[in-house]
């Protein structure tokens, strides 16, 4: 009879998991059904089947185009998705570079104001967003830079270093300074060390910094809101609003851009994964 | 191959001072062993060989070269870890490799070094392997092997054994010394482990509070302790010590450390009654003696069976009645049991000074 157990047993587990999908994949499902529906408004229904099926909001949202004063014409969503793609892995790229030589200081150097600064850069963290975005929009201002891809990294960079410093502070901590030092006593500098142990060891941790600070970047709307007006510089979390933000809702416009602007992440997070090798650090110390 | 010398090593740590001044002199292709209990400061010591370390004061000489200020990466030395440290995300081979390559080696003698070295350790089956599909045992020898790889000027151990069981552990020590003696390399060998000292030294340390407390030949230091500190921390059961006075009934008869018969007084300096000393008796300098011809009789509580011998345990006889916990070590043909009283013979006494503790002799 334990054959029939566990066959009940393998059926109730299977209709939970199930359950929990559906339950997770109900608004995604519904938002697909959005976009590739006819009627443009938001009606009650239960089932997540697009009425009237069609692309036509899809073919209206990716070919967004613009005539330039020039009489050119562009490709607005194009751009807009380099835009969006360009700021994000650039975000990520200046972020963690700022944020790795800092993290590892404050993991393995004593220095004066060690505590004090870790403690300031946390502090960072607590201000919303928003209090910030009239300063930077006035720095900007003044550089220049506002509408300007270059503008929005910095300021994106900027606000992703803290978190990203903490998190691999603590990656780095968790390395055992044996292996630096059995690589110095192998012959290496102290930089050698750095860059052929350290840093290979935490690439799990520094992956997925990466991705937190892309993510951030990605769906960033507030900064970008304020400091973009030139819809040829928007991002797509701008976009997006756009959409249902003015007077009439365009919910199947908005459904089909979310679909659209989630597609980079899912490639991203596919090619980050492969460097999130689960206990990668595991085995190079004690027995 | 080089000598170490180390003088008046000094390594402080903020306030707290570590070593004290610390004298090192090792010979040539010597195997020197720095033991001590934890905490001692040993691998300090290792540390500031190594250059991991920057010592407070004092000098550092690796054959005529003044080391002292040196990057590890400049003493030309190996290091094994006691955590092996191995690159995890390294294979085996890579690990091996990785001295050499940052010596810009060229390829075809990095992979024949590596051979040989895998082959000598018996390794070469695991080169392809990350270092967590290997077992402890495993880990230890790639460890090793990256150290031998380098053909350093001098090896350095930081309880490379701690992590092994106690089998493996008496093997690898073995094997540890034959490799010494094939590759005639100058070791220096941190451990806490009396066993590993006494077998694998060709000179030995006892390090306590920051300080060589004797160095010599282990079985020179085991038959002659300098003080209290080294007696008791070398040989296993540890040596008993009894807080005695010198005494005799008469200026023709015997002496006595308290009941201890000193049977060769003209060996220790200082003897004079009522002079206060420590008696020390090696639990295996005591025989057993028949009954009323013993200098001691112990009442018997534990008996601890190994093989060819009983490690008695039990409580010294004195004139005032049951005196201080005493441990003997008899062969294991002696029946003794729970409740018997011992004669015993002693065969050897150790005398300190009580206040010094250090040994007295002439
Ligand atoms: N970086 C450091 N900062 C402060 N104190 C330290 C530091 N390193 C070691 N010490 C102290 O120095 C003393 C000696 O440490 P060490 O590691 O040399 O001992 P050990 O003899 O190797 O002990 P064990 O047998 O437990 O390994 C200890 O009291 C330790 O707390
Ligand atoms: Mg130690």
């Amino acid at each position: 009879m334990t054959r029939r157990a566990d066959l009940l047993e393998a059926i109730a587990a299977h209709a939970v998991v199930i359950l929990a999908v559906c339950f997770s994949l109900y608004p995604i499902l519904w938002v697909v059904s959005l976009a590739f529906s006819g009627s443009t408004s938001l009606e009650p229904q239960v089932l997540p089947i697009p009425i009237e099926p069609t692309l036509e909001p899809m073919r209206e949202v990716v070919g967004a185009t613009r005539i330039e004063p020039d009489g050119s014409e562009i490709w607005l969503f194009g751009r807009q998705l380099l835009n969006s793609v360009v700021v994000s892995i650039a975000t990520a790229v200046v972020g963690i570079s700022v944020a790795i030589p800092t993290a590892y200081a404050f993991a393995r150097f004593e220095f004066v104001g060690r505590r004090e600064g870790m403690r300031l850069l946390l502090a960072t963290q607590m201000f919303p967003a928003v209090a910030s975005a009239v300063p930077l929009f006035m720095i900007l201002e003044a550089l220049e830079l506002l509408n300007t891809r270059t503008g929005l990294v910095l300021c994106y960079a900027s606000t992703s270093v803290p978190f990203a410093v903490f998190q691999l502070r603590s990656a780095f901590e968790a390395i055992p300074i044996d292996l630096e030092e059995a690589a110095m006593v192998d012959g290496a500098t102290r930089f050698e060390a750095f860059v052929r142990v350290v840093l290979p060891v935490a690439r799990p941790a520094i992956a997925v910094t990466f991705l937190f600070a892309f993510m951030t970047a990605y769906n960033e709307f507030i900064l970008a809101a304020t400091l973009l007006d030139d819809e040829r510089a928007f991002t797509l979390p701008v976009v997006l609003q756009r959409f249902i933000g003015e007077y009439d809702a365009r919910w199947d416009l908005f459904a089909a851009g979310a679909i659209v602007v989630s597609l980079p992440v899912m490639l991203l997070f596919y090619q980050v994964q492969r460097h999130m090798v689960a206990g990668l650090g595991a085995g190079g110390v004690k027995g | 191959m080089v000598s170490v010398q180390a003088k008046q090593l000094i390594k402080r740590f903020g306030e707290t001072t570590v070593l004290a001044g610390v004298d090192l002199d090792i010979p040539d292709g010597e195997f020197a062993v720095l033991v001590g209990p934890s905490g001692c400061g040993k691998s300090t010591l290792l540390r500031l060989l190594a250059g991991l370390e920057r010592v407070s004061a004092g000098t550092i000489q690796f054959g005529d070269r003044d080391v002292t200020t040196l990057e590890p990466r400049e003493r030309d030395i190996a290091m094994v870890f006691q955590s092996y440290a191995l690159y995890p995300h390294m294979s085996v081979r890579k690990n091996l490799e990785f001295g050499l390559r940052l010596r810009k080696t060229d390829a075809a003698t990095m992979t024949a070094r590596v051979e040989e070295v895998a082959k000598m350790l018996d390794i070469s089956h695991l080169l392809e392997r990350l270092p967590r599909a290997l077992s402890g045992g495993q880990r230890q020898r790639v460890a090793m092997g990256r150290a031998i790889v380098r053909r350093p000027a001098l090896f350095l151990f930081d309880e490379p054994l701690s992590n092994l069981d106690p089998a493996l552990r008496a093997q690898v020590r073995v094997e540890i010394r034959k490799l010494h003696d094939q590759l005639g390399v100058t070791s220096v060998y941190v451990t806490h482990d009396q066993v590993e000292a006494m077998t694998l030294a060709d000179v030995l340390f006892v390090l306590d509070g920051g300080e060589v407390q004797q160095r010599g030949r282990p079985i020179d230091i085991y038959r002659e302790p300098a003080n209290c500190f080294v007696a008791k921390f070398l040989g296993s059961p540890a040596m008993n010590l009894s807080p005695v006075e010198l005494r005799r009934e008469s200026p023709d008869q015997r002496w006595f450390a308290g009941q201890f018969p000193v049977a060769t007084p003209t060996a220790f300096a200082g003897l004079e009654t009522g002079r206060r000393v420590v008696a020390g008796v090696r639990p295996h300098d005591l025989v057993l003696a028949s009954e009323g011809a013993g200098d001691l009789e112990l009442d018997v509580e534990v008996v601890e069976t190994l093989g060819p011998e009983l490690t008695v345990h039990g409580t010294l006889r004195t004139q005032a009645g049951p005196g201080q916990a005493y441990v003997a070590v008899l062969p294991a043909e002696h029946r003794v049991t729970r409740g018997d009283t011992l004669a015993l013979k002693l065969e050897h006494l150790h005398l300190f000074d009580a206040d010094t503790k250090r040994t007295l002799r002439c």
